[in-house]
């Protein structure tokens, strides 16, 4: 059985739709990813999995439990870090620690194979206040609180978001291990980059679900053409290229724009009509996962 | 599940330690608002300077005068000729002269005799401020008639306040407000600053119940409270010399009471609140206020109008102060202030249902 069955959910607040019939499953032991930007209702599908809302419609399993009728077994069997850090910052890390276990009603040796890995990282700093941690260090601590419990299906909300880059990798490199013990985790990131570290992927937008694969499905599904171009004159480039005839998209990636060609995309003749924009380079390009969601948003 | 019940004390505990600040002025609250009222706010006439004209100074007249003198409340600022009076009550001086007629002596032995006379003493007084001009006429004409007050046709006795100390007044009142203060006011502020900063989420999602994790944050509010009421007895008992001839054991009961109720009404407050700014507003504004007013500790309750006496009486200051005073002061034992207690007890038990009734373990 799946450890999150997802079945039609939807949730509203006033006039704004959070949550839009949203439908998905999540297998035991998988590292499953919701990637979509600010807004596109990732928090409010946390909350509702982990029991602090209830769904306008449809409904939700996790762990083979009703997140309605059943809240109560869920919050036992469940971590949670929501996208705020949600410590006590007056208490030190090793306080923090004591408090959460004793929530569970375990103490910290029990669970100290499980959380070794990543609080060995801030036991040094165990009688340090846990506000005047680095963000990195914070997101440690408050993933070791959520795992102090050895929970069944873990939710992390935007676990990684302020986090410098060396940390947010190390983080990745956690949950890999976490996994690798087995436990289901449910992640979700604004970070395209951070997708391909994932079993699969959901791509939200706007309280909706544009797909779900693993990343390389994902981008395999991707089946246009794709150019990356580059000029002296970057905004020219721009203008100029979205009025050639076979161009579907163009818009800006890094360093380059990507272009996106239909069937009547000719490479020569986009190259004739561009002749008066200087330095013009267009390679081809392999598509990552943040063409796909563009794709995904425009149609 | 015991020990994680005293795990969750320490933690609270802890927050209100770390938080210095609060703590001091949690602490200094009461004893400044103790030396406050006592002594700089009040309305007992002290040291009222006083002059005397006697044309005559005989023995009665200097006996009057000595009296006058020696009296802790006022104090003799010398003898004046009957043209100075004008100036030294307009320059503030003196706040009162006395004059004593030129045949003082023969006119007291007339009156003693029955014999109808005019006055024999005339009292000018400063009233710019009316309260201490009431005040000290009335304590002068006492003072001043001394013993020999066949004339007056009414005897009053002041009881259990003879001096009217306001102190005695004040402390009971003092102490309906303080423990709003500490109580109510903090553990709202602190129930709701879980919500605000998003750590009520995470304890939401885990198998305590958070009535629990409320009733062990009150626990260590409870014992300040309990330094608290300890301090303003012992500040009460003898820096202000209050009385408490009722017993301490009935006051101490009765205050545990109402710290018991300002806890649940802190408790209910975080049930509407949502910030701890909107927390500390209501607690403030919508507590405090009418607790001022309303409660008898300023102003008497039976000159309000009707409408605001029915207020009044969901004021549970109210009925702590009323039942305090009584006790305090008249030393009445708790027995005799059943009713008070008996609707403070209602109030707590309302409070506490309808909060946990209230308390949502969901985000909406």
């Amino acid at each position: 059985m799946s450890a999150i069955v997802v079945d039609n959910l939807s949730k509203s607040f006033g006039a704004v739709k959070a949550l839009d019939s949203v439908s998905f499953e999540v297998e035991r032991g998988e590292l499953f990813g919701l990637i979509g930007p600010d807004g596109a209702g990732k928090t409010t599908l946390f909350r509702l999995l982990t029991t602090l809302l209830n769904p306008d419609e449809g409904g939700a399993v996790v762990d083979g439990y009703d997140i309605v009728k059943d809240y109560l077994s869920i919050r036992s069997r469940v971590g949670y870090m929501p996208g705020r850090f949600s410590l006590y910052p007056d208490l030190t890390v090793e306080e923090n620690l004591d408090f959460f276990a004793a929530l569970f009603g375990v103490t910290v040796e029990e669970s100290y194979d499980l959380v070794a890995p990543i609080y060995s990282h801030i036991e040094p700093f165990r009688t340090r206040r846990a506000g005047k941690l680095s963000g990195g260090m914070k997101q440690k601590l408050a993933l070791s609180c959520a795992l102090i419990h050895r929970p069944s299906v873990l939710f992390l909300d935007e676990p990684t978001t302020g986090v410098d880059a060396v940390s947010r990798s190390e983080f990745w490199d956690m949950l890999a291990g976490l996994k690798e013990r087995g436990i289901t985790i449910l992640v979700s990131t604004p970070y395209m980059d951070e997708a391909s570290r994932c079993d699969r992927i959901a791509l939200c937008n706007e309280g909706r679900i544009l797909g779900v694969d693993t990343p390389q499905g994902i981008v395999e599904r991707f089946d246009s053409p794709l150019y990356a171009v580059s000029a002296d004159n970057m905004f020219a480039l721009l203008e100029s290229s979205r009025k050639v005839e076979g161009v579907e998209e163009c818009y800006p990636f890094g360093e380059a724009h990507h272009l996106v060609a239909n069937e009547k995309f000719d490479l020569e003749r986009y190259k004739t009509q561009l002749s008066d924009i200087e330095n013009l380079n267009i390679v081809p390009t392999k598509p990552t996962i943040e063409d796909m969601f563009i794709k995904l948003m425009k149609r | 599940m015991k020990n994680n019940f005293l795990s969750f004390v320490k933690k609270e505990s802890l927050h209100i330690l770390r938080d210095k600040r609060t703590m001091l002025i949690v602490m200094l609250i009461p004893v400044v608002l103790m030396v406050l009222f006592g002594f700089a706010i009040s309305t007992e006439v002290n040291n009222v300077n006083v002059a005397v004209v006697a044309p005559d100074r005989t023995d009665s007249v200097r006996d009057a005068v000595n009296r006058l003198a020696t009296n802790e409340y006022f104090t003799f600022k010398g003898y004046i000729s009957p043209e100075e009076i004008d100036s030294k009550l307009r320059s503030g001086e003196v706040s009162a002269v006395v004059c004593f007629a030129s045949d003082f002596d023969r006119r007291v032995v007339q009156i003693s005799a029955g014999v109808p006379s005019t006055p024999v003493t005339q009292l000018i007084v400063d009233a710019a401020n009316v309260n201490t001009a009431g005040v000290a006429t009335a304590y002068m004409q006492g003072v001043l008639l001394g013993t020999a007050s066949q004339q007056s046709m009414f005897e009053t006795r002041m009881l259990f306040n003879p001096q009217m100390k306001s102190a005695y007044n004040f402390v009971p009142g003092l102490m309906g407000l303080i423990f709003i203060l500490v109580c109510a006011m903090m553990t709202s502020v602190s129930i709701v600053r879980e919500k605000e900063v998003g750590t009520m989420e995470v304890l939401l999602v885990s198998p305590v119940r958070p009535v629990k994790i409320i009733f062990a944050k009150m626990i260590p509010y409870f014992a300040i409270s309990c330094i608290v009421l300890t301090l303003i007895l012992l500040l009460a008992r003898y820096l202000l010399d209050v009385p408490m001839t009722g017993g301490v054991s009935g006051i101490v009961a009765l205050s545990l009471l109402y710290l018991v109720l300002s806890l649940s009404l802190g408790l209910f407050v975080s049930t509407i609140a949502t910030t701890q700014v909107a927390a500390l507003l209501i607690s403030a504004m919508v507590m405090m206020l009418p607790m001022l007013m309303l409660s008898g500790m300023l102003f008497p309750i039976e000159n309000m109008p009707k409408f605001f006496q029915w207020v009044s009486c969901i004021i549970p200051a109210r009925w702590f102060i009323d039942a305090t005073r009584k006790m305090m002061i008249q030393g009445v034992s708790i027995s005799v202030v059943w009713q008070d207690v008996a609707i403070l007890s209602a109030m707590t038990v309302v409070l506490i249902t309808v909060s946990l009734k209230k308390f949502n373990d969901k985000l909406e």
